[in-house]
């Protein structure tokens, strides 16, 4: 490579850095869902990327076919989604906490092949991919290339979201109890917190927050049956990074993941899929716990 | 002939800000009993824990019988003599009673790994798990589940399973917890009949005091991760400090 | 788990293994390729259960070393049309695989460990969807032969029909049962249960835990990739659906419908399984749903299994 090109490469790699850090807020919305959901109820949903792939389904239906608002699609998806959380967690998960967790695993995964034929079943097969709303639509100059203002609407939202979180859990008194519960139920319970309820207030809280990873997608990713089972595991993938239970961690691990998968795209498009298992698989080897274990 | 069994040196365990373990040097000599006492928070089950290896220190050493064992794991540890109890009941629910005993023979004789072998058939093993049961007096139940045990009987399977592996040294984590009188006696008359039979040097940790009197040759006192005062029973009753620190709070409870 | 009445039992399982000798010559073609595939299941969720039911590992990906089995088979098979070579090579790719992601994957809490066995399973559907150079990609493999059994120059047994192919799948399947039967009531099989029941409880008993968690997970692995690799000339083909995780449901399904907590409950989990998903297939093409219900009631309400109603507790 010439030295006059030097700068359009680090333009290149600058630009392609700003596109990983738009993916990597998708990934950063569903994992901040699921260790939140850990980090308090100590359970594991497998079906949690589900929740986003239904998250992604309901925003379709209303702003793709209905053509409501796109700011009312993503609230009633984000309600549906919190009202099939709800179901799972008063109905089913709450009547088996005290057995073995293998079965809560296993209750959860049953969840996974239901409602992965669900969305087939009502939803049918994939989809074209909606327009994108007009006050989000067009592009930035960034670095020399055309930045969608999409992505940076999602960059915007996956840094507030991480921005509220953090003001949520430690300046507000639901957060507050929320943190007293994940450290001792017990205790909580003892000086009074009604723990099922708070479990499932968290329970929703986290599933909506995977559906607006979900919902957000809509303009932009193919929504697909298939993907919920696609998402989970990419959020177990950074919660092995991050550390489980750990939301600072789950912030570091999307950002290392969506920017590193973006390098991938670029440099080394075969082994792109693989990545993502490789870092996994060093981060195990080198580091089991995590990057920032507790 | 006594040998000094176990020594540590400065051995240390912080959670966060908190000393659970501060600088504790401690060494147990063979056959003398020992108890651990302390109030709630002194670091009683820490330090077990640190010694056997459940958790790794942030400073200090172990010494076993002269050997380094600061960070081996636990099952290295028993192999080497080291054993325990544990004070919540950790018990092989669903195995039946002799299974539970016979699992340490079984891999103290080093045959836990024949896949196709049968384990009836593993004669040498059977008996002496059997003769085991025969000791802490669960003979008669040795084909039940050991999860369908009475409370009781639970406990003595616990410390039929620590004896099992053999130990010089074997750590018991509240022994008497939950038990009736009765119950309670069966379990102390138990450990000093193992400790001379077997020559094994049993460390307890306990709250009960009657227990800690009636039983133990030795008596360590700990507060705050670190180590009071040890000595004798009769010493230790009469030292001022213990006695403000910790007998104070059961006199006037 | 002590037998009730050795002898009875014993009987009972001479009578069935008769039965089985003779199906070909009683029943129908159809039927005879569904005892293929349940014997194929058998020894798949008797490999899970090994982990699930006597270790307390419970694996979502073992679909991953069916499915390197299958490949496997089905490599050599295109090459060395050797069905000893062919069988033998799926189990022992499987085998490596399953002690590499073993490696990393057992020395983590068993929600942990759940949740990384999906995320391998998964890896190895991908790296067979993708690389299409090696696996055929989303085609798969085609053209693979029911190659004979062979020892080169010696002896030669062609298994091409499917009659043939059905008595080699039920001897292998047979020898693969007998093996972890007595695996289970060996000191191994003791040892992994003691883990099962309280993994501090083992460590201070004097097992190094991990490590027989990874001899477990390797057993386990081993027989995935079996098989896998008898499913292979069965078929002729191979597409990546089958390290798919919803492959990996099957055995799980199996597994709670026969019985997690006896020996026999598998097999009879993969009878019931191929019943049940004879009669839904009729109805609808979405299997899944009902396979999802049908895991669900089975947690919520009946946690059994089937076989558990005849074992003595």
């Amino acid at each position: 490579m010439l030295i006059a090109e030097l700068p359009d490469f680090m333009d290149d790699i600058a630009f392609q850095g700003l596109i990983g850090l738009s993916m990597a807020m998708y990934l950063w919305l569903i994992s901040a869902g699921l260790t939140i959901i850990f980090g308090v109820l100590r359970i594991i949903n497998f079906a949690h990327g589900s929740l986003f792939m239904m998250g992604a389904y309901l925003a379709f239906t209303f702003y793709g076919q209905l053509g409501l608002p796109f700011w009312l699609a993503i609230l009633l998806s984000l309600l549906g989604v919190g009202l099939l959380g709800l179901v799972m967690e008063r109905g089913f998960l709450r009547r088996i906490y005290g057995i073995d967790e293998a079965y809560q695993l296993l209750l959860t995964f049953g969840f996974i092949l239901i409602l992965d034929d669900a969305v087939k079943i009502i939803w049918g097969g994939v989809f074209k991919i909606p327009a994108i709303p007009p006050f989000l639509d067009g592009a930035w100059r960034v670095f020399g290339r055309s930045f969608p203002v999409y992505n940076a609407f999602v960059i915007a939202v996956g840094v507030a979201v991480a921005v509220g979180l953090w003001a949520l859990f430690e300046k507000t008194w639901w957060g507050r109890i929320v943190r007293a519960t994940a450290s001792d139920r017990e205790m909580a319970n003892a000086i009074g917190v009604n723990v099922p309820r708070v479990f499932s207030g968290v329970f929703v809280f986290g599933s909506m927050l995977a559906a607006l990873g979900g919902a957000l997608g809509t303009p932009v990713r193919v929504v697909a049956p298939g993907i919920g089972a696609a998402m989970i595991i990419q959020a177990f993938i950074i919660t092995v990074i991050g550390g489980l239970g750990n939301l600072k961690g789950a912030f570091v691990a999307s950002l290392i993941v969506g920017i590193l998968s973006a390098y991938g795209t670029l440099f080394f498009p075969v082994f792109e899929l693989f990545l993502i298992f490789a870092i996994m698989a060093v981060v195990l080897l080198l580091r089991p716990q995590g990057l920032f274990a507790r | 002939m006594t040998t000094e069994l176990l020594k540590t040196e400065g051995l240390s365990k912080r959670f966060g800000a908190l000393a659970a373990v501060d600088g504790v040097n401690l060494t147990l000599p063979s056959g003398r009993l020992t108890a651990v006492i302390g109030p709630n928070g002194a670091g009683k089950t820490t330090l077990i824990n640190l010694i056997t290896g459940s958790l790794l220190p942030d400073a200090g050493q172990v010494y076993f019988k002269g050997e380094a064992i600061t960070r081996l794991a636990s099952h290295q540890r028993t192999r080497k003599g080291l054993s325990r109890s544990f004070q919540l009941m950790n018990i092989f629910s669903r195995l039946t009673v002799l299974q539970n005993v016979l699992l340490p023979v079984l891999s103290r004789h080093g045959s836990t790994l024949k896949p196709l072998a049968r384990v009836d058939d593993q004669a040498k093993a059977v008996a002496e798990a059997g003769q085991i049961l025969k000791e802490v007096g669960l003979w008669e139940v040795q084909l039940h589940p050991a999860g369908a045990l009475s409370h009781g009987d639970q406990r003595l399977l616990e410390l039929g399973i620590a004896i099992a592996s053999a130990p010089e040294l074997c750590f018991l984590d509240e022994p008497s917890a939950g038990l009736t009188p009765v119950e309670r006696a069966t379990v102390l008359d138990l450990i000093r009949k193992l400790a001379v039979e077997r020559q094994t040097t049993f460390v307890i940790v306990e709250h009960d005091m009657d227990v800690v009197f009636s039983l133990s040759d030795w008596i360590v006192v700990m507060n705050r991760g670190r180590l009071l005062a040890e000595g004798p029973p009769s010493l230790i009753r009469e030292n001022l400090e213990v006695r403000e620190v910790y007998l104070g709070e059961e006199l006037s409870a | 788990m002590a037998d009730r009445s050795p002898r009875r039992l014993t009987a009972l399982v001479g009578l069935l293994v008769l039965a089985l000798f003779l199906l070909p010559w009683v029943v129908g073609r159809y039927s005879v390729y569904l005892a293929i595939q349940i014997l194929i299941l058998s020894v798949f969720s008797l490999g899970f259960n090994l982990l699930f039911g006597y270790t307390g590992l419970l694996s979502f990906g073992q679909a991953g070393f069916f499915g390197i089995g299958a490949y496997a088979c089905a490599k050599i098979l295109l090459a060395v049309p050797n069905l000893f070579l062919g069988l033998g090579g799926g189990v022992a790719a499987a085998g490596v695989a399953a002690v590499v992601l073993g490696f990393l994957s057992v020395r983590h809490t068993r929600i942990y460990f759940s949740m990384l066995t999906l995320a391998f399973g998964m890896m190895v559907f991908s790296i067979a969807w993708k690389w299409r150079d090696f696996t055929g990609g989303d085609d798969g493999l085609v053209g693979i032969p029911r190659a004979p059994l062979e020892i080169p120059g010696l002896w030669s047994l062609s298994v091409a029909t499917q009659e043939r192919y059905y008595y080699v799948v039920l001897v292998v399947s047979l020898l693969a049962i007998w093996a972890m039967y007595r695996l289970v009531h060996s000191p191994l099989g003791l040892t992994l249960q003691a883990i099962r029941d309280s993994e501090s409880r083992a460590e201070f008993a004097g097992v190094p835990v991990r490590t027989y968690r990874l001899i477990a997970f390797t057993i386990a692995g081993l027989y995935a990739g079996l098989a896998g690799a008898l499913l292979t000339p069965l078929e002729n083909t191979v597409t990546p659906g089958i390290a798919h995780w919803s492959t990996s449901a099957e055995p799980v399904l199996a597994t709670l419908l026969g019985g997690v907590h006896v020996f026999g409950g598998p097999i009879v989990g993969a009878f019931l399984f191929f019943m049940l998903k004879d009669i839904i297939v009729r109805f609808t093409q979405y299997w899944l749903i009902w396979l999802g219900a049908i895991v669900v009631a089975l947690v919520m309400g009946f946690r059994g299994g089937v076989a558990s109603i005849f074992a003595r507790r």
